[in-house]
Order: structure tokens, then sequence, then C-alpha cells
């Protein structure tokens, strides 16, 4: 009996230790900042990316590739992105289209709020029954040869060594002829800068090692990005292997960096 | 099929646009900088006509024609200023322009123009220039004395040099004013990502219809201004004038229709797309406006106007109200290029559409304001440089 009582009590001294200890350490956890955001504790999604110095990463060529085949409309990239960048409503850098094909092979394309909500409903308003429908992900293209970079007339936007196209916003002169140059309809004039805007593939993540927010965030890994330098990267692995790989209007000429896994001849 | 469902479909087909292309970047602004800067061409052109070319009779606007191009050469660039996000900022594109923007050369080629017709005007006024010196009272001494760059040698000799750097002026001034012309269509001709806009073609429309555009100009202004101010009309200045506007806009006519006929002849993956446009948001703008009224009408108009010999006041009448229709049919197919060109989506499955604002900063009345300020400055002009030979003595001997 006694051995039990003297248990216990043993246990609820180090009951009240324990709830004590915890008090005041918790609380000294709300007056210190907890460091619970540094960049050291958040595991590095990208190798190779912390440390570097310099303007550019030049020893990777990074590819981003979309997987149509997996994306279920959800809208999660574009909640993502919008929160990340603040994007003006009615501005998109990133958005989900909803490509529908009926019996009688007439495509119908939409893209409500640009996703943002995702598609929870479907279309009411096909007349013939449906045979086929997929989501397809637009973004920048990245392209090695971007049109958008040969018409800025102030070179505001530019091309980084490893392949990002990006604007200086300090340069920038709004004219507007990027957005008119770029096939791929990704430009628009961002209201409270009064400068052209696009998707950079979260430029800032990457170069502290994380992915795009749109990939982070994407439940069925329909957005895949990575560097085609290192051959374990499952860019790399897509890119290589025998899969239905390809760009969007290859005709431009402008070799998009982003790929689509499953492009249907349908999607523009 | 049931008809109701073929609506269904054909609306359904034809109306995905891209989410970032609702909104029209470029809108009347930037309808305005071609048609502005189209009209200085072609007035230069009037000009080298009788400088270069020496058609004796369009002398009486040889003069007038290069005041008039500065008056609107003056503005050309008011609307691209509007339109930037960032004008502040405009002057990068000549500090540190980038070397394979189409649009980074615009600078240099309108500074380059500038300063050789600004050159042209002040070594063809400089007798005249000389003269009005002396007559000159308070704030006008200084201002001729600018003007005639502190010279007041009218010698023959002197003169005889003037006479050669104006021509060398006129023969420059030429192929400058077509660069800065078929400059301005290449600007929009060399945007692949748009179908209409990127073909061969459109610098030299863009050159056609910026020479129709000066000469109507001319036409229109000289008619208006010697009425009201009920001074000689030289009929046969006016007659030489329509006959080569009558040229001109057959080119440009014709030019414009290949330009649509080789797009629907060679049926591209594109052609579905800019026909949807052509014959739906456009229909009325391009079929029904640009082409058939002011285009067709007044080609019959010039056809009949150079051709048959009538009485000088119906040339005179109808000489105004063709050019004035020429004047729209190129402000009408400067918004179907510019404006047309954005409808379309980059999706090719839909147009957007664009209705212009009286009172946003880039509208209307902005738009009716650029366009009355080279008016205004022409009449301020007027008061520098004479524009007509007949007042004026001095010019008369030296250029005769």
């Amino acid at each position: 009996m006694d051995s039990i009582e003297k248990e216990i009590s043993r246990g609820r001294r180090t009951f009240i230790k324990k709830v004590l200890g915890g008090t005041v350490a918790g609380s000294l956890l709300l007056v210190i900042p907890a460091g619970a955001m540094d960049l050291a504790n958040i595991p590095e999604q990208i190798t190779g990316m912390r440390g570097k110095t310099g303007p550019f990463i030049t020893e990777k060529k990074f590819a981003f590739i979309v997987d149509i085949t997996r994306c279920i409309g959800c809208g999660s990239c574009c909640v993502a992105d919008k929160n990340e960048y603040q994007v003006p409503d009615g501005m998109y850098r990133t958005w989900v289209e909803r490509y529908v094909i009926d019996d009688e092979d007439n495509v119908y394309v939409d893209c409500p709020n640009g996703g943002l909500d995702g598609y929870q409903e479907p279309r009411q308003d096909i007349p013939h029954p449906i045979r086929d429908t997929f989501f397809v992900p637009k973004l920048c293209n990245m392209c090695e040869h971007p049109s958008c970079v040969q018409v800025c007339p102030v070179g505001a936007t530019y091309q980084t060594e490893d392949n990002f196209v990006l604007i200086d916003a300090k340069r920038c002169v709004a004219c507007g002829y990027c957005i008119q140059a770029c096939p791929y309809g990704i430009r628009y004039i961002n209201p409270e800068t009064r400068t052209a805007d696009k998707c950079s593939w979260c430029y800032h993540r990457v170069r502290k090692g994380l992915l795009p927010a749109c990939v982070d965030v994407c439940p069925v890994q329909a957005r895949k990005f990575g560097d085609l330098n290192d051959k374990d990267s499952e860019v790399y692995k897509i890119l290589h292997q025998p899969h239905v790989v390809s760009v969007l209007k290859p005709g431009m000429g402008n070799k998009p960096s982003l790929h689509y896994v499953g492009l249907r001849r349908e999607v523009v | 099929m049931n008809p109701e469902h073929g609506m269904a479909v054909a609306t359904a087909l034809t109306n995905y646009v891209f989410p970032n292309e609702l909104h029209v970047h470029w809108s009347l602004m930037i309808v305005l900088y071609p048609y502005i800067t189209g009209i200085v061409a072609g007035a230069f052109i009037v000009s080298s006509l009788y400088h270069v070319f020496h058609i004796e009779a369009l002398k009486p606007v040889s003069r007038y024609a290069l005041v008039f191009a500065l008056a609107f050469l003056a503005f050309a660039t008011a609307p691209l200023l509007i339109h930037l996000g960032h004008p502040e900022r405009a002057m990068s594109m000549m500090f540190t322009p980038s070397p394979t923007s189409a649009m980074a050369g615009f600078g240099y080629i309108y500074s380059a123009y500038a300063i050789v017709l600004i050159l042209e005007i002040l070594f063809i006024y400089r007798p005249t220039l000389v003269a009005l010196k002396q007559e000159a009272t308070g704030f006008q001494k200084p201002l001729y004395n600018i003007l005639t760059i502190g010279s007041d040698n009218v010698s023959e000799k002197s003169l005889a040099l003037d006479h050669k750097i104006i021509a060398f002026l006129a023969a420059i001034g030429i192929p400058m004013a077509c660069t800065l012309h078929g400059y301005v269509g290449f600007i929009f001709g060399g945007v692949k990502a748009n179908p209409m806009w990127a073909t061969p073609l459109m610098p030299v429309i863009f050159l056609l219809s910026a020479s129709v555009s000066g000469i109507a100009g001319i036409i229109l202004s000289y008619i208006l201004i010697k009425t009201f101010t009920r001074k000689f009309i030289d009929m046969d200045c006016i007659r030489t004038l329509i006959k080569f506007l009558w040229g001109c806009f057959i080119l440009d006519f014709v030019f414009e229709m290949l330009e649509l006929f080789s797009h629907a002849y060679m049926a591209t993956h594109h052609w579905e797309a800019l026909r949807d446009l052509y014959f739906g948001p456009l229909y009325n703008s391009f079929w029904v406006a640009q082409v058939f009224i002011f285009s067709v009408i007044p080609l019959v108009l010039l056809g009949i106007l150079s051709l048959v010999k009538l009485p000088d006041s119906w040339v005179k009448f109808w000489g105004s109200l063709v050019s004035f229709m020429i004047l729209i049919q190129v402000i009408l197919m400067r918004w179907n290029v510019v404006i047309g060109g954005q409808l379309m989506s980059k999706s090719e499955r839909g147009h957007t559409t664009f209705h212009p604002m009286w009172f946003e900063k880039e509208g209307i009345l902005v738009s009716i304001i650029i366009m009355l300020l080279p008016i205004v400055f022409l009449f301020i002009l007027s008061k520098v440089f004479p524009f007509w030979l007949d007042d004026d003595t001095v010019a008369e001997k030296q250029l005769t």
C-alpha cells in the first residue's frame, strides 16, 4: 500500500513539476520569438539551393511540369497563388481551365474566376452527351525564347541564367507590349503597382530551396517542379521517359520550359 | 441538328477568353498614336513631292504641309505618355533601350525625324523669317532671332546654299517619313502572338494609309483655311492633290483587302478565329464603316473627281468631303487593327468587348482634346510661319 501511495505522490509531484515547467516554457515562447518561421527549420524541398550567393543560379535548369491526367480542378493552386502574391481580383498569375468534349466533338472551355473557387458543379449547358472532360492549369511558360523579353523596350522584363523570366517593377513603364507579345495571355497590368505582372514560378521561394506555392499545395501532384540537371529529379525522369509530353503552341517557337503530361490537341 | 442546339454550340464554342484578356490594354490612345504619326508622315510626303520630285502644282501647299506635319508631330507622343502606366520612366526607352525591342527604336526614329523636319522648315522659311525679323517688335524679335539662327544673310549665294540643304533634308526626309510610319506598322506586324497583326503587309498598309491621311488632311485643311480666310484657292493644286490621294488610296485599299484575303485564302488554324472577329464584333466598324461607307464610296468619288472635268466649286465641296471621309477611313482602320486585334483572345476560342468611356484617362474626351491640340498648335504656328506663298513676296522670289 505504502509503495502505491508513494508512487502516486511521486507521480503527482512529477505532474505538478511538468505542468509548472510547461507553463513557464510556454509563457517564454509567447514572449521570445520562437524561431518557428526560421528557414533552417523548414526542410529544403529543392536540394542544393540554400547558402547560394550571387544573382543567378547557373548550375540548375528548372522545368515545370503539369500533369493534366492528374488535375482534379480543386483550385488549391489558384488560392495558394492569390495568397502568396495578393493578386488583385480579376487578374490571374495562374488559372485552371475546364475542358468538356461532347459526342459531337464540340469543345467547351470555361474558367470562371480563374478556377479559384474550384470546379464543384458540372456544366449544365452542354446539349449533347459528354465524352471527355479534363482540367488544364495554366501559368507562365518561362520560354527559352521569350517574346515578352524580346519586345520590352526598357529591359524591365528579363531572363535569368537559370531560365526564369522575371519583371523588374522598378523599370517597367507599363507600355503593355509584353502583354500583346505573350502567346499565352499570361501577363496583366497590376493596378496597384501600375506595372506588368505575371507568374514567376515563385522565384523568391525557389531561391530559398522551396517549391513554388502552387506545387506545394497541389493535393494530387499535378504540378511538378524541379531541376533538369539533376537526373534523380522527378521532372528529369518524366521528360526522359516515354510519356506523352508536349508544350503549348509549339509553333510559336518560344520553347516553353513548362511542359504538359497528357496534353490534348484541343488545348490552346 | 436542332437549330437551338446549333446556337448553343456556336456560343459555347466561341466564348472562351483567357482570363487576363478580358481587358483591352491598348485602348483609344494607341488608336490615336499611329493615326497622328500617319498624318505627319503623309503631310511630309506631300511637301517632298514638290521639293524633291518637283511636282510644280503642289508648290502652294509645299511649305504649309511641313508646318502641318510639325503641328501633329508635336503631339504624336502625347497619347503614348497618357497610356503609359509610368510616364515618368518614358525616357528610359531612349537612355537604356533594349535593342531587341521593336518599340525601343521609336524615340530615336521620332527624334531624328523631328530634327530633320524642324531644320527643313527653318531653312525653307529663312528668307521669310529674316524679313519678318526686321518688322518684329517686342517678344517677337528674340523669337525670330532664334528661328533665323542668328543669320540675316539672304544673299544669292547664301540662298543657293539653303536650296541645296533643303533638297538634301527633303531627300533624307522621305525615307525617314517612310521609316517612321512603316516602323509603326511593324510594332504591330511584329507581334507573332496576334494572328491579325502578324503579317508582313502591316508596315505597308500603315505606310500607305499614312500617305492617304496626310494628303487628305492637307486638302481638307487647305480648302477650309482658304475658304474661311476668303483667300484664293489654287484649283490646280487641289486637283493634283486629289489625283495623288486617289492613287495612294487605291493602293492602300487594295493592300488592306489583300491582307484579309490572304488570311482567308491560306486559312491557317488562325482563320476561324479571325473570321469570327471580322464577321462578329468588327462587322460594323470594318465591313460597314471602314470598307463600304468610307472606302468604296470615297474611291468612286475620287475617281470621278480625278477623271471628270468638274466645276471648281464642285471640286472644292466634294474634295473636302471625300478628304474628310478618308480621314475617317484611316482612323477606322487604326481602330479595327489596334482594338480589333485585341478583341480576339489568344485562346482563339472567343473575343472580348471594348466600349470606350467618355471620362476615363484614355477616354473619348481626352482623345478629342488630343486631336484638337495639333489644330490649335497649327494656328499658333501660322502666326510665326506664314503658310501661303501668295502673301509672302520674299519667299515667292526665293522659290522661283
